[in-house]
């Protein structure tokens, strides 16, 4: 009886979570077109987000188009399909597998930094400090990192889609003594404007959602060190449960569209 | 029962009223129609046990938490009645000098200055060169050579004298401290209340000082409240709440 209880009573915060966090978004829209418009601050988060970001998305990148040839390779090879592999890798990576972990990536680099930097602010009292100013802390801490993050996602995912492909395309070199250009000739002619589109606008979404997690999750923090540990930690599981359900329904919608 | 000493004070003109502030978290009553007058020019001392809800209070004053029941007016305006952009218009009228000093700290001094300044362009207009005022800002701390610095390279007294300076860049006309001198050394808590005193007195501010600090007491108080079970207790001079019989009010003094 108490494990439903407990069930009935987890299932409640998260309903009583996504309204909160529907209505951050709410705020978010609400205040992103206001002026000052901050941009000296956006620009300063894009770079620290996408600088940051761009080794370990493209050393991961690299690894995976280069494991994702190496483990295909043999199964292709015993049906003499191995000419198939740039076609089946690129459309892979750049359909789902580059956009899913590159913003898993993200979700725990930047979420759980954006969720530990606004929450160590909260506990410090410098948002507090930043409202009895009257300078509005939501414009300038908030509206800023979720436009960054919204921003630099498909950025760092189309190049950690390049990366992987030559990770891939290195593979094939070296077992196959496939060319680059023959390589990307392969990967291009059987890339379709289907392939690329929706799977960028996904990202957007997924940057979307990595800023908003991680900023709700900061800037409501609870007070305490404690505090700013879950915040980081809670940014992260939420934002990548949130960054599956969106790939669901982007691949549920891009197929409508695909089947007619 | 309430002890109310009577208020020895020239000054009439009230510039904070807070009328039966009530503030519960859940089931702990924290205010429970607390009162208070600020008069021009005065240093105002709230003094109460730790929890017993004086920052509590000067936060519903500033409108970071908002009070259950009862009216707060500052400077003739009913807080609760104010728009968001009314009310940061005011907040520029009002500084908030924090416990723990609350600098930014991914930010110089001198940009933890500027950002409100830059910001209230409705009051300041727009600022191209903001070094003078940063500078006056800082020498009425007494470090004008910390402009470059970053928060990380300041001692605890440096970092309040720094908010201080903050706080002061917008002009206001009542500064509200929440315990200036926690955390401070003795040498240190005694050049923090100077400050408060020379700060006074050239910029002409009213203060709420929120403290359990007798000495810091002693040394600023034109006037002290005594907040005990979310009530102002007792209420008068330093010296008049020294010689109270009540044993809730000695209890302060021992």
């Amino acid at each position: 009886m108490n494990t439903i209880l407990r069930i009935i009573e987890a299932f409640k915060n998260f309903l009583l979570e996504i309204g909160e966090l529907s209505d951050f978004a709410g705020r978010f829209f609400k205040e992103v077109f206001k002026p000052p418009l901050e941009f000296k601050e956006f620009l300063r988060q894009c770079y620290n987000m996408g600088n940051r970001s761009l080794l370990l998305v493209g050393v991961t990148g690299f690894i995976i188009g280069l494991v994702f040839t190496l483990q295909s390779r043999p199964t292709l090879q015993q049906f003499g399909a191995v000419s198939w592999i740039p076609a089946m890798v690129s459309v892979s990576i750049i359909r789902e597998i580059g956009p899913i972990i590159t913003a898993l990536i993200c979700a725990g680099r930047i979420g759980s930094g954006i969720g530990a930097e606004l929450g160590s602010m909260r506990v410090t009292e410098q948002i507090d400090a930043m409202e009895v100013s009257g300078t509005n802390p939501f414009k300038y801490l908030v509206v800023t990192r979720i436009l960054a993050t919204t921003l630099m996602l498909p950025i760092l995912v189309f190049i950690g889609d390049g990366v992987a492909l030559l990770g891939s395309f290195l593979v094939e070199n070296l077992k196959g003594d496939v060319s680059l250009l023959l390589y990307f000739t392969q990967v291009f002619n059987h890339l379709e404007f289907f392939d690329v589109i929706p799977s960028t606008i996904k990202t957007f979404f997924f940057g979307f959602a990595i800023g908003l997690v991680g900023c709700f999750k900061g800037y409501y923090c609870k007070k305490g060190t404690a505090g700013v540990g879950l915040a980081a930690n809670s940014a992260v599981v939420f934002s990548s449960m949130l960054l599956f359900i969106i790939d669901f329904i982007a691949v549920f919608v891009a197929n409508i569209f695909y089947d007619v | 029962m309430s002890n109310m000493i009577e208020l020895n004070s020239t000054n009439t003109k009230a510039i904070v009223v807070i009328k039966d502030l009530k503030k519960s978290f859940g089931e702990n009553c924290v205010l429970d129609g607390f009162n208070l007058e600020l008069f021009q020019g005065e240093n105002l001392v709230v003094m109460g046990k730790s929890g017993s809800g004086k920052s509590v209070m000067i936060k519903c004053l500033i409108g970071l938490e908002e009070p259950d029941s009862g009216s707060i007016e500052v400077m003739g305006k009913d807080i609760k009645q104010l728009s968001r952009e009314a009310l940061d218009e005011l907040r520029t009228e009002v500084g908030f000098l924090f416990q723990g000093s609350a600098l930014y700290d991914s930010m110089s001094v001198r940009e933890n200055l500027e950002f409100p300044l830059r910001r209230h362009t409705k009051k300041f207009g727009v600022i191209k060169d903001t070094t003078p005022l940063v500078m006056e800002a800082l020498e009425s701390v007494g470090l004008a050579n910390t402009m470059n610095l970053m928060p990380n390279e300041l001692s605890g007294g440096m970092k309040r004298r720094i908010a201080l300076a903050r706080t002061l860049i917008l002009k206001p006309k009542i500064i509200l401290y929440d315990e200036p001198t926690t955390g401070l050394d003795p040498i240190t808590s005694k050049e923090i209340l100077m400050l408060m005193v020379s700060v006074q007195k050239k910029y002409n501010t009213s203060s709420i000082i929120i403290t359990h600090d007798v000495d810091c007491a002693r040394m600023i108080s034109n006037r002290m409240i005594l907040l005990i079970d979310g009530i102002n207790y007792a209420e008068g001079t330093f010296e008049a709440l020294l010689s109270s019989k009540d044993p809730k009010v000695q209890a302060f003094f021992k």
